[in-house]
């Protein structure tokens, strides 16, 4: 095992594949110079040449529409869009291009291809500092990956790049120098599958459900609320949000009957919205308190520090709201 | 480093001013001495002074900024070191009722309109009272998205022509700015209905870390405006005096109902992209030297100190004004107190209509909602 951070495993992940698949391109704005907006790709120009790193110009859009095209020509594309504010600009590209056209054409081909972007806050913005996680997770054809840990971030974008599908790949700006152990060699090269939640702490008492950066604040919740309130939480990583691994979240509502799941995103028509409407389908009879969500309010969040701290979901917000159910 | 100008190591400096990069700018300050005088003591009397003291006034707030920001009083600051001169043009050049569309590096030209310089300092301080008054000023809401920002100045210049209101929309970019769906769709559009626009690409030659010659093969950007069948200009982006005159004729063109023009006003960014950048990493720091001599305000001040327009101490009585000003508004921009988390939630709409209530209160899931609609 190897302690390295979430920046140098995803880094890591690109480059162990890039090594072992010569199919496997890198593409994106400034992402040769400065290393992407977060100098996640810094270096690999020096290693792979500009054939294979690609820096593209600012068009999103394009960028999208090129790796749907490359994916046809035979190669396996990771697009890097900046920030995921950015893809907003390439929706088309992802929803009605790559996501469509293996369905759309009686699944002659797919379209094996990565968009690694990040979501995350830092007094970005309104513009910057959003959570689209639940739109792609919405759409039937992607497959959307966030994960919390080093190590799934390693495991996870090598299972991304080497699935036949699109797979949108939300990595998180706050998440970027933690640090954690990931598999060395002799354990393989550490591949996480897609679609497998995982327990990532024991309880009895209520299941916390989280994924990226929540995920860490829910484990803080669950430490908190153990010393001050001796309440026992159950953490589920979800790591995958589509496909969803319903039945680890099931396994753990049964024993715990009590829910709280947490997002960074807006509580109208966020990623916990759907979530939690399959859930209460699915444990209705097991729950024994209303399931609780942790989400932003619906504001655009603001630049102003401050402001930003007052209104970004916190391991104190899942405090509250298991709180709440006891 | 490769030939293709790949590589980490930082790339050889693109071209030294003067040289070919800028060729074909439009230029005042590179006339030789005698034609620079004869054309500074033309223009209109007093102008020469107000195109100074606009810069000087952009400089002193970009630098107030940049304390500001290492201060940790206000955020993340995109610094438009060396665009004062393509900027204070941009404002002075047109008249006061036509709009302007500026994106993250244009946030204090609106202070040349008369806003005051605590308006764009407390944006950056992500401060409410940092929303300029948009339709007094007739300056948009600043874009960050790439490009986002051209589509709206063409949108608001076919306003003007259906109203025949006169006015002309100016709208502000980078060279990677070029590169952008939005780009091409607005300058297509401008052009095919022949809305009074101006395009005012800046082309300082970086897009944060990406050089031109990997944003275009045509880094003449210029050039592009022929595609669309619009005139394109050249201008020196260093130099006051032709920006404005570039700029005053795309907009009576533009007025007179001759559409759209793109105008590059060609440079360098002399500064980092932002205050969280580092530019050494990606680019050769001799490249900055050979470009520091264009920095535009003290060129500025030598060309009309040197055409007899303004005596050195009238200057110097400007921008220490100017720096004073700059000062005490920053002394002060702390004490503000921010609003509260409801006064933002009650900006999000115009209107907040009933359904849309939980935004402004959270309910936890079993709350009963105890108000009744208002239309009950
Ligand atoms: C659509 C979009 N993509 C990416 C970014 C990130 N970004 C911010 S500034 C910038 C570079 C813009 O360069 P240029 O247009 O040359 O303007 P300059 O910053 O040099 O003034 C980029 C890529 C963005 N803001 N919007
Ligand atoms: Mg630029």
């Amino acid at each position: 095992m190897a302690e390295i951070s979430y920046r140098q495993a995803v880094r890591d992940a690109m480059r162990e594949e890039m090594m072992r698949d010569p199919r496997v391109i890198l593409m994106g704005e400034s992402i040769t110079g400065y290393g992407g907006s977060y100098a996640v790709t810094k270096g690999l120009i020096d290693e792979f040449g500009p054939k294979r790193v690609m820096e593209t110009p600012i068009a999103e859009a394009g960028i999208v529409g090129f790796a749907v095209g490359a994916a046809m020509g035979g190669l396996i594309p990771v697009a890097e869009l900046m920030t995921v504010n950015f893809a907003l600009l390439a929706l088309d590209q992802v929803v009605n291009s790559a996501a469509k056209f293996h369905y759309m054409f009686g699944g002659q081909w797919s379209v094996p291809m990565v968009v690694r972007t990040v979501s995350g806050f830092g007094q970005l913005g309104p513009t910057h500092s959003q959570s689209f996680e639940g739109w792609f997770a919405s759409v039937p054809g992607l497959k959307v990956v966030m994960p919390a840990t080093p190590a799934d971030a390693k495991g996870l974008l090598l299972a991304a790049i080497r699935d036949p599908d699109p797979v949108i790949f939300i990595e998180h700006s706050l998440l970027y120098s933690t640090r954690g152990e990931v598999p060395g060699p002799a354990l393989g090269d550490g591949e996480v599958p897609i679609g497998q939640a995982k327990v990532v702490r024991e309880g009895s008492d209520v299941t916390l459900v989280g994924y990226s950066r929540m995920l860490l604040q829910a484990l803080h919740a669950a430490e908190v609320l153990e010393r001050e309130d001796g309440i026992s939480c159950e953490v589920v990583d979800l790591r995958t949000l589509r496909p969803l691994d319903y039945p680890t979240v099931v396994n753990s509502v049964r024993r715990t009957h009590r829910l709280v799941l947490c997002g960074e995103d807006w509580r109208t028509g966020g990623f916990g919205a759907s979530l939690l409407s399959e859930m209460q389908d699915r444990c209705f009879d097991d729950l024994d308190a209303p399931i609780q969500r942790v989400a932003m309010r619906d504001i655009p969040l603001p630049y102003s520090r401050e402001l930003e701290r007052l209104l970004i979901p916190s391991s104190e917000d899942i405090v509250t709201a298991v709180r709440r159910l006891s | 480093m490769r030939a293709d100008g790949t590589g980490t190591s930082p790339a050889v400096p693109a071209g030294a001013p003067g040289g070919a990069l800028m060729g074909g700018a439009r230029t005042v300050l590179g006339l030789g001495r005698e034609d620079r005088r004869e054309h500074l003591r033309g223009l209109p009397s007093g102008l020469a002074i107000r195109l100074y003291s606009a810069m000087t006034h952009l400089r002193a707030f970009d630098e107030r900024a940049v304390i500001l920001q290492r201060q940790g009083v206000i955020g993340t600051y995109p610094t438009y070191f060396g665009e004062e001169a393509v900027q204070a043009a941009s404002v002075l050049a047109l008249e006061d009722r036509d709009w302007l569309f500026p994106t993250y590096r244009q946030t204090a030209v609106v202070t040349l309109r008369d806003c005051p310089s605590v308006v764009p300092l407390l944006l950056w301080r992500g401060h409410p009272g940092g929303w300029h008054d948009v339709m007094r000023y007739r300056v948009a809401p600043i874009c960050i998205p790439v490009a986002t920002n051209y589509p709206h100045a063409v949108g608001a210049a076919w306003g003007a022509r259906l109203r025949h209101e006169g006015w002309v929309a100016l709208a502000y970019g980078g060279d990677g700015s070029t590169s952008a769906g939005d780009f091409h769709e607005a300058c297509n559009l401008a052009a095919v209905v022949q809305a009074p626009v101006i395009f005012l690409v800046t082309n300082n030659q970086w897009a944060i870390s990406t050089p031109i010659v990997k944003q275009t093969r045509v880094p003449r950007l210029a050039e592009k405006a022929a595609a669309y069948g619009m005139p394109g200009v050249r201008v020196d982006s260093f130099d006051v005096f032709a920006c404005y005159e570039v700029i005053q004729e795309a907009a009576e063109r533009a007025r007179r109902g001759g559409g759209p023009t793109l105008v590059e006003a060609v440079g360098y960014r002399l500064g980092p992209h932002g205050t969280a950048d580092e530019p050494s990493v990606y680019r050769d720091p001799r490249a900055d030297l050979l470009w520091a001599p264009m920095e535009p305000l003290g060129r500025t001040e030598a060309a009309v100190v040197e055409a007899g327009v303004a005596a050195p101490e009238q200057l110097l009585e400007l921008r220490s004004r100017a720096f004073q000003e700059l000062r005490d508004v920053g002394d002060r921009l702390g004490e503000l107190p921010l609003p509260s988390v409801e006064e933002l939630a009650d900006s999000v709409h115009r209107d907040t209509p009933w359904p849309l209530r939980p935004e402004r209160l959270y309910e936890p899931s079993w709350a009963r909602l105890e108000q009744t609609p208002p239309w009950s």
